[in-house]
């Protein structure tokens, strides 16, 4: 029997196209068992590996961008409360240029209208000063020019009435003519 | 390579078939242990060692042996089982894997120092893959086709003028069923054979001219064999490369076929 076998694994050694039987079974036998091992048992392991691997490449690229996202908004927010700060600055400093304005008009006015007080009262007291003066002068000149005039015509001007009337139409000739001049 | 005068003693021989590819017994008695039975179960042992090192508790950030390995089923998956199951991919990953590795770690037997013998070079172990694969397919072609309906697609795709029929359909039938799954384990087993015999040819003529019969005429011819022998040992690691992928990429294929009708 093992000689036979021999023979015949020596007949078959001589094609190389004829398989040797206890090659088939040691080939199918290996085949099944790394199959069974590397195809079954492995291959899932690592395919679940790779995948995860995918979830956590794909997760780490999700999250990178929701980071770029909020940051952006974040940046936008800030860019967005700059403007409105600078908005409001400037809006305050116009505010304060305009009140600063009005209170310098405001004052200019004031010493405008005091100043034109200070104008009309000394025009007044001027007015009222030339008034007495003139009052006073009137009776002065009255009093020196009947004094002349009765010390050069004599007595006949003695008269208080007529010495009056003489005196007051002399004066407001006097005047018109000296208002005319001062026109 | 017999010649029909015997070669002298000291006359350089090729090597043949039967020198390189006949092995007796590793242990007197045991007739089935030999070395392409032990590096086949090697092979698996390497295989399953390696991926369970690689895959055994995959981490997210890949570290040493793992990273060696997810470049290896990256290769598969985008290379071989996308292009040809689509969205199935994933669910015939396993599969495709263990055909890639144990392929390559099958024929990368043959550069090993030492170890140099591609267990594919035995038609038995592609047979065994290739048989494996073309009963899948038949099942698979007639789970999602139906009975009859896989064997119409497969013998009388539509759009074709009726007389075709005749000289297609038979066709059709020889190539996917029984052409297929033989050049299927032929291929791996050819190439690696073909590849086996050349090395062991350069390599024979440098040990030969340069160590068991050095001559000043024969030192060049040495030479040459080494030279030779270190060309072809980096050009049969590409093919060994090759046929692995191409032996996934068959399969991916055939799979593919079975699940969906061709158009």
């Amino acid at each position: 029997m093992m000689k036979a076998a021999t023979l015949l694994a020596a007949e078959e050694g001589s094609n190389p196209l004829i398989p040797h039987t206890f090659e088939l079974v040691v080939g199918i036998f290996s085949f099944f068992v790394v199959l069974f091992v590397v195809g079954r048992l492995l291959v899932p392991r690592i395919q679940k590996t790779l995948a995860e691997r995918t979830d956590a490449i794909e997760g780490g690229i999700k999250r990178a961008e929701e980071a770029q996202a909020e940051a952006q908004n974040l940046q936008k927010q800030y860019r967005e409360q700059l403007a409105e700060a600078r908005q409001e600055a400037g809006r305050l400093r116009e505010e304060a240029r305009e009140q600063a304005a009005q209170i310098r008009a405001e004052l200019r006015e004031e010493a405008q209208a005091e100043a034109r007080r200070l104008v009309d009262a000394a025009h007044a007291q001027i007015e009222a000063d030339r008034q007495a003066a003139f009052t006073q002068l009137r009776a002065e000149i009255g009093r020196l020019s009947t004094d002349l005039a009765g010390r050069i015509v004599g007595e006949s001007l003695e008269d208080e009435a007529r010495q009056r009337r003489v005196v007051d139409r002399f004066l407001d000739e006097l005047e018109s003519s000296n208002a005319q001049a001062v026109r | 390579m017999i010649t029909l005068t015997a070669p002298a003693e000291d006359q350089f021989k090729a090597p043949s078939p039967d020198e390189l590819f006949t092995f007796s017994p590793i242990i007197n008695g045991v007739d089935w242990f030999t070395k392409p039975v032990l590096l086949a179960l090697l092979s698996s042992v390497v295989v399953i060692w390696f991926c369970w090192a690689a895959f055994g508790s995959p981490k997210i950030v890949p570290r040493g042996v793992q990273n060696v390995a997810e470049y290896g089923y990256m290769f598969v998956r985008d290379q071989v089982a996308r292009p040809f199951l689509g969205k199935d991919a994933d669910r015939w990953m396993g599969l495709l894997v263990t055909l890639f590795f144990m392929v390559l770690l099958w024929n990368i037997m043959g550069v090993i120092p030492v170890v140099q013998f591609p267990v594919a070079s035995h038609i038995a172990f592609p047979a065994v893959l290739a048989g494996s694969i073309y009963v899948l397919k038949v099942y698979l072609g007639i789970k999602h086709q139906g009975a009859v309906g896989y064997f119409k697609n497969m013998m009388f795709p539509p759009g074709l003028p009726k007389g075709i029929y005749l000289l297609l359909a038979p066709i059709e039938f020889l190539s996917n069923l029984i052409i297929a799954p033989f050049t299927h384990a032929v291929r791996l087993f050819a190439n690696m054979f073909a590849g086996h015999m050349l090395l062991a040819f350069f390599s024979m003529v440098g040990f030969w001219f340069l160590f068991e019969k050095l001559t000043p005429l024969g030192a060049g011819v040495g030479v040459v064999g080494v030279i030779m022998t270190i060309i072809f040992t980096g050009f049969e690691l590409f093919i060994q490369f090759l046929q692995a992928f191409l032996f996934a990429m068959l399969a991916a294929m055939y799979i593919g076929g079975s699940l969906h009708a061709e158009h």
